[in-house]
């Protein structure tokens, strides 16, 4: 059962943003997905056991407003930054997936003090390789069936039966969808001066990536943490794109021992 | 009514049709062969040029990509109609100014083609259907902030006379926009719109006197759309004219038989094939409707359309043919169910049709049809008056 401290709204930079505090002890910012699969038990259940998770939702999703002239990872992160200001929040752990993981690159090689450990599930964000080469596979030219292939080991962990959903919450991953879209269409899920800043970064670094992951492969990965000074790179057997979801057990043994 | 002749130029030598998975995107352009293009090319231009004889005015689009519309740059079809052509007025329907990154340039095409044609020119602009932004790579949840601020950039290049002006908006920066040509009309060439079901943005066209179209459409949609623009102008006027434009597939023939036949062919256009993902990209229609796609209630606006057959599509009003007098009648009470409308763009060729039914089509329709139906009214009727 989750201890749910809190569900409120932040006015930051003008935006009023979505934030869910859960559990108690040491925080630790959870940079969710775009998708959004963190924010959930079972892992929520584990992430909150003996941490205060603080849960922000990224402008254009969740319930959070999307101002016009937020159109990257890169604004939201300033956005974040400043509500981490507000809440007297520096130096702490973060623990970032997917797009959450891009959001806490970009804030880290921007304010490096801000995060004490820095714990990123299979980050986009970077491009390594050249201009006729993909380095994250293109999910919104795919065939749906080809994209949940590759982001699951199991695919039948990608199925969801958006059929028994409420329409308010059809709603939020629609826009959540849209919003995804619009801060990372072009240039395509990375940021091409972010792999220059990366040597900014002063955070104790653990990437996790999924043996299977089929978006970003590991070889990227391990290029990613190549790229990070002093980061760390971990692998999670049967895991795709989301191998804290897949795996949580082993994901967990990863993040206690690197939080510990 | 003003009639207009538009084909979209396809290519139709495929593979069969279980063997492609898609048409649009990402078909090999190695399925193109380019003699065979050439005289498509010919064809097509010479139809216009026909039309243009038989009194029909010219409609031109463009799409990329793809086998259904070899007219990859419309700029380059209009401005060879521009000089082939004497009569008809060209309408560009339209300029994809959403996926092209740089609207300065469409506003200096369009006058170009206005000159040249005498200001003959029609200028249409358009956000593009959804496959079109894996082409342009145009943000799909941006197509309609792209397209307004291109269409006040362009108007903005069009009516300044008077030396550079600078713009910088949120797509486009320019230090000093200064168009030569200006554009033959005065103060512009009339101005189009395409839309569907965005009320708001069709009102929005009305207040601007700009002329709105829609395309292969029930005609309750369509009664719906042109309510929503009549009602707008009522309140705000036509500054620039205005009117309301519907596009079907018309195939007119000397028997019904043969204008079945016509018609299942035309029907190509309709039967296209798609990938999904290209149907229906992120931000590209509003939350609400892909709230509906997340329920499976929603797979792209031609896909219910399609499943009906050609039956539906003819008492709909998407798929007009017949002999002259059911074309006839058919167009007239199309007519009076949405409430008049001022343009009907007819796809006369689609698919396999060849050149000689295209324009034994073409022909009928423009001596047999069009003197009765050349009167009906649209934005000029009197308020409250019956539609004919």
């Amino acid at each position: 059962m989750l201890d749910v401290v809190g569900r409120a709204e932040e006015t930051v930079a003008g935006i009023r943003l979505e934030l869910r505090r859960v559990g108690h002890g040491r925080p630790l910012l959870l940079l969710h997905s775009e998708e959004a699969l963190e924010c959930e038990p079972p892992l929520l259940d584990l992430l909150a056991a003996d941490r205060e998770v603080i849960i922000p939702s990224p402008p254009g999703f969740g319930g959070s407003e999307r101002p016009d002239w937020v159109s990257a990872p890169d604004d939201i992160a300033y956005v974040y930054l400043e509500l981490l200001d507000r809440l007297k929040l520096a130096s702490i752990d973060v623990l970032g997936c997917s797009l959450g993981g891009w959001i806490a690159l970009e804030m880290a090689t921007k304010e490096p003090a801000v995060f004490s450990r820095m714990t990123l599930v299979a980050p986009y964000g970077a491009k390594f390789l050249g201009p006729a080469e993909r380095d994250i596979a293109d999910i919104w030219m795919l065939p749906p069936a080809d994209v949940i292939k590759r982001k699951w080991f199991d695919p039948k962990k990608g199925e969801r039966d958006y059929k028994a959903m409420p329409e308010d919450k059809l709603s939020i991953i629609a826009r959540n969808n849209e919003s995804f879209a619009r801060f990372c269409w072009e240039p395509y899920m990375h940021n091409p001066k972010l792999k220059h800043r990366l040597a900014r970064v002063s955070a104790e670094t653990l990437f996790i990536w999924g043996e299977d992951d089929g978006i970003v492969t590991p070889a990227y990965g391990r290029t990613f943490a190549e790229h990070v000074p002093g980061a760390s790179f971990a692998m999670i057997a049967e895991a795709g794109h989301y191998p804290h979801i897949e795996q949580p057990a082993e994901f967990m043994r990863h993040l206690r021992d690197f939080l510990a | 009514m003003k009639v207009w002749h538009f084909t979209e130029m396809p290519y139709p030598y495929l593979p069969p049709l279980d063997e492609v998975s898609t048409m649009w995107v990402s078909l090999p352009s190695r399925i193109f062969d380019p003699k065979i293009g050439a005289d498509l090319y010919e064809r097509y231009l010479d139809e216009y040029v026909i039309a243009d004889e038989l009194g029909f005015n010219l409609m031109l689009n463009e799409h990329h990509q793809t086998a259904t519309c070899l007219n990859a740059a419309v700029p380059l079809t209009a401005a060879i109609l521009a000089r082939e052509t004497k009569r008809g007025r060209i309408c560009v329907l339209g300029n994809p100014v959403a996926n092209r990154g740089d609207p300065v340039r469409v506003a200096e095409e369009m006058a170009m083609v206005d000159c040249i044609s005498r200001g003959r020119l029609d200028a249409g602009f358009v956000r593009g259907v959804p496959y079109e932004v894996f082409a342009a790579n145009t943000n799909p949840a941006q197509t309609v902030e792209r397209l307004w601020e291109a269409v006040d950039l362009i108007v903005k290049a069009w009516t300044t006379h008077d030396g550079p002006f600078s713009f910088e908006g949120r797509f486009t920066h320019r230090r000093a926009v200064n168009v030569w040509p200006r554009p033959y009309q005065s103060p512009h060439p009339p101005i189009w719109i395409t839309g569907s079901s965005d009320f708001e943005a069709i009102r929005k066209v009305a207040s601007r006197g700009y002329t709105f179209a829609t395309f292969l459409q029930p005609h309750d949609s369509v009664r719906k759309m042109f309510d929503a623009y009549r009602s707008a102008y009522r309140d705000c006027g036509l500054p620039g004219g205005g009117g309301m434009a519907y596009m079907p597939l018309v195939y007119t023939a000397d028997s019904e038989a043969e204008a079945e036949k016509g018609a299942r062919e035309l029907s190509w256009y309709i039967n296209v094939k798609v990938e999904p993902q290209y149907r229906n990209p992120p931000g590209y229609v509003p939350v609400a409707l892909n709230v509906k796609a997340l329920q499976g209630a929603y797979a792209g606006r031609t896909a219910a359309i399609r499943a009906q057959g050609l039956e539906f599509q003819k008492e709909q009003g998407v798929v007009v043919y017949g002999t002259p007098d059911s074309v006839v009648a058919q167009i007239k009470r199309f007519h009076e169910r949405v409430g008049g409308f001022d343009h009907l763009l007819m796809m006369q060729q689609a698919g396999f049709l060849d050149h000689q039914r295209t324009v034994r089509s073409m022909t009928l329709f423009a001596k047999e049809v069009l003197p009765r139906i050349a009167h009906l009214t649209g934005v000029a009727a009197p308020v409250g008056a019956a539609a004919e």
